[in-house]
């Protein structure tokens, strides 16, 4: 863990998810407590029901009903469960689910790579995710630690992405990095690195345009933005950030697998997280897929960036329901 | 996951089918099954379970599947049917009459709103020969304005904005003005994204909507959204009560269930679908193709459209002359696959064509899988590569030393080949247009050989 203390304390940090996750809470919890009323058993019946509520929330499918037979199991094993247990024997499973891939949360805004330095980010994804926006939030809790940043121009093709890209960097306050609009993006990340070297940086972040993952092109053109990356530093990039947006369904899994192909994705953002989304697919991703969620969007201003936690992240889904089940 | 529902709805009632008797239970088993796909496809799940209990109904109703020959092909059928009506209905055009007509886009953030605008902007003026007006109302997100700018440039559309206005009820107001001042027939207002549950956001959405009074209210959204969208979309109607939807970024693999959730909810038609970055990609909505779509049945007309936006025309032309010609050689043959490699993932290509996506399913398909046909070729020489018929026995030798394959492999390829060209001669001489030549081409490979067939025939089908 870092030197430099957080920005806001831990509770204040975890009533700003909360504040961020209400809809998700109420969407989730209203529809749960509906699922039991007038129950005192768990029984098929509920269990249907939890699963209507676990898909509604953009869980998925597959992860549902791994969620669904493992209740069933405690069932068949418990003979009577409670309905009033229901939402915390829930809880432990989804908390349980998520700890499987056995990667740890990491516990503060630390630029990836340990004693590499600088240390090299590419920011990945599809059209209108939320890369740039996280990449100017990033900069700022690096910047808040005291790093010195640069921001690589990687976006040569969307109208006016480096125009936002640079608006980012003097928000922030640090350096930025671009040869202009239509510029080869292999070329921009790799002299972004060598700025970032030649000048002493402790972090590059580089963005790059938004592409669908279909595009086999326009991927193996993120293939060769990473490379030209690691011929300028070896081990480079450093984290490989896919940035996924929460109100997106099960295609976000398919987003995953392929820019996974494409560029070894090492860690994930999801970004908004306080719209109305149920914000489940955190849940399904997480099952799915190897890669850890490291960041939440839970905003479009600067600040609005967290490190993921999955228990707080549990825990502000089912508040609602420890009040229900009282 | 659910890559094939017929698969599916077969199997379920494959069972069935032992006792030699459909009962109701079956039909509730496959109608599991169809909420299911429906479900992985992001159709909201109420929405989803309100659909089935229809389709049920339907199915043992006047449609009796319990009699049918083939229950799950009529199964299929019904539920098709069904989605299509849902997703339909009467098509309407947009509102753009008044002077000046005023379109008014709103939305989720990087739902794809400034790039709609633009392709809309495009296509009134293009198509429809108007005289349009963007108006860049986002105020919010760094640079936007200048995005909205640099697509106007592009098309030759003037943009409307005040640099120094953070008002953009004012902005849009002044631009209406603007426009009927110069003689602008269209005005088209990008908004800023914002969440359905912004109060302050959505009061300015909805203050904007009243200040300008819009013939036309556009909701855009991303087709890749999940369950939230009914959520989204019924908020988003409840302030604005916008005129049509705006499906977005159709041009990659989410099935799209958004779509259903969206018109089923609100009951809005959806107008537009928009499949690309690039200014000229704007559709009408196919709601039979998103029916196919949704249930995961292949989209065999996507497939031709991909194909025929990657595919080069003049080389086209070239090739077909030499087929017919029959001058068909092997630098043809791996210009044809560099063709069909540019068009994308080709297990994603192979997923589109109908019955073949299961077929397919477990087996391994990359581009790699062209490889072998390319280092043959490679080792062939330049001569040999132009005129297929010199290659003798000694030159086979050596072509399978040089690529590290057997005798056995190159006989195998080259008899293909020649299957192949004649094949396309053939078909050529029958003036088949030339995107049909590009499947067979690529079917000659060992493992497409049957795709290309089936898919050859869709294609000729559709293109009528
Ligand atoms: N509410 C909310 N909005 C966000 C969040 N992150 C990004 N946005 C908004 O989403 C929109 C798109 O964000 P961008 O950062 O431009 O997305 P991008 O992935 O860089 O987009 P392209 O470069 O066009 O592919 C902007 O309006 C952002 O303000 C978030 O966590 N919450
Ligand atoms: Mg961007």
């Amino acid at each position: 863990m870092s030197f430099f203390k957080r920005l806001f304390s831990k509770e204040e940090e975890e009533k700003k998810l909360d504040e961020s996750l209400e809809k998700t809470k109420s969407g989730f919890f209203s529809k749960m407590s509906k699922a039991i009323a007038g129950k005192t058993k768990v029984d098929v019946e509920v269990l249907d029901e939890l699963e209507g509520v676990l898909i509604s929330s953009d869980v998925g499918l597959e992860t549902t009903v791994k969620i669904i037979e493992r209740l069933e199991e405690r069932v068949a094993k418990d003979k009577y469960i409670n309905t009033s247990e229901l939402n915390s024997i829930l809880r432990e499973e989804i908390v349980d689910l998520l700890s499987e891939n056995n990667t740890e949360d990491v516990e503060d805004f630390d630029p990836p790579g340990g004693e590499a330095h600088p240390s090299i980010i590419l920011v990945v994804g599809v059209n209108g995710v939320g890369k740039t926006t996280t990449i100017g939030k990033l900069a700022y809790q690096y910047k808040l630690r005291g790093k010195r940043v640069v921001l690589g121009a990687g976006d040569t093709f969307r109208a006016a992405a480096v125009d936002q890209l640079r608006i980012w960097a003097e928000r922030v306050g640090c350096e930025f990095f671009s040869k202009g609009m239509n510029t080869d993006p292999a070329a921009v990340a790799y002299e972004a690195v060598n700025y970032a070297v030649e000048y002493g940086c402790d972090v590059a972040i580089i963005d790059t345009a938004g592409r669908l993952h279909t595009k086999i092109n326009l991927m193996r053109e993120l293939t060769k933005i990473k490379n030209s990356i690691g011929k300028k530093m070896a081990g480079a990039p450093h984290e490989v950030l896919l940035v996924l947006d929460a109100t997106t369904g099960q295609n976000a899994i398919e987003q995953a697998t392929h820019f996974t192909n494409a560029t070894d994705v090492t860690a994930l953002a999801l970004t908004k997280v306080d719209g109305t989304a149920k914000g489940g697919v955190a849940i399904g991703i997480s099952d799915q897929f190897k890669v850890p969620i490291k960041y939440l969007g839970i905003g479009e201003s600067i600040e609005q960036l967290q490190v993921f936690n999955k228990r707080s992240f549990v825990d502000s889904l089912f508040k609602e329901s420890e009040q229900f089940s009282k | 996951m659910f890559d094939n529902l017929s698969d599916k709805l077969e199997s379920a009632f494959k069972n069935l089918k032992g006792d030699g008797k459909l009962t109701e239970i079956n039909i509730a088993q496959s109608v599991k099954e169809i909420r299911r796909a429906l479900v992985a496809a992001d159709v909201n799940y109420k929405i989803a379970k309100e659909f089935t209990d229809t389709i049920k109904e339907k199915a043992l109703g006047q449609e009796n599947v319990l009699n049918a020959v083939r229950p799950g092909e009529l199964m299929v059928k019904i539920v098709h049917e069904e989605l299509v009506q849902l997703m339909g209905g009467q098509t309407a055009g947009i509102n753009i009459k008044g002077s000046p007509g005023i379109v008014l886009i709103a939305g989720l953030q990087g739902s794809g709103k400034t790039t709609f605008s633009g392709k809309l902007a495009k296509y009134l003026k293009e198509k429809k020969t108007k005289k349009p007006l963007l108006v860049a109302c986002d105020v919010y997100r760094p640079a936007a304005i200048n995005q909205i700018g640099v697509l106007g440039e592009q098309i030759g559309v003037p943009v409307y904005k005040e640099i120094e206005n953070k008002n953009p009820v004012e902005i849009s107001q002044n631009a209406i003005k603007h426009a009927k001042q110069h003689g602008f027939d269209v005005v088209i207002v990008d908004t800023a994204g914002r969440l359905a549950i912004d109060e302050v956001m959505m009061t300015e959405i909805s203050n904007i909507k009243e200040g300008i009074n819009p013939t036309e209210t556009l909701f855009v959204v991303d087709a890749m959204t999940g369950q939230d969208a009914v959520n989204t979309a019924k908020a988003f109607n409840d302030v604005i009560n916008y005129d049509g939807v705006v499906l977005t970024k159709l041009d990659g693999d989410t099935r799209g269930g958004a779509a259903l959730s969206v018109k089923y909810t609100v009951g809005k038609p959806i107008k537009f679908a928009s499949t690309g970055e690039t200014l000229d990609t704007l559709d009408v909505f196919h709601p039979d193709r998103m029916a196919t779509r949704i249930l995961g049945m292949g989209d065999i007309v996507s497939l031709v459209e991909k194909a025929q936006e990657q595919f080069d025309e003049k080389e086209a032309a070239r090739l077909e002359k030499k087929i017919r010609k029959n001058k068909f050689d092997f630098n043809d043959f791996l210009s044809q696959i560099n063709q069909l490699k540019k068009m994308g993932d080709l297990k994603s290509l192979v997923g589109m064509i109908p019955g073949i996506g299961k077929m397919m399913k477990d087996v391994e398909i990359d581009n790699s899988a062209f490889g072998k046909v390319e280092s043959i070729i490679y080792s062939m020489t330049p001569h040999e590569r132009t005129n297929p018929e010199v290659i003798n026995y000694s030159r086979k030798q050596r072509i399978a030393k040089g690529c590290g394959k057997t005798i056995h492999e190159i006989n195998m390829f080259i008899k293909q080949f020649n299957e192949m060209k004649k094949m396309m001669h053939k078909i050529s001489r029958g003036g088949v247009p030339s995107m049909d030549m590009m499947g067979g081409g690529a079917g000659g490979r060992a493992g497409m050989a049957k795709s290309r067939n089936r898919s050859s025939r869709n294609k000729r089908k559709k293109r009528r």
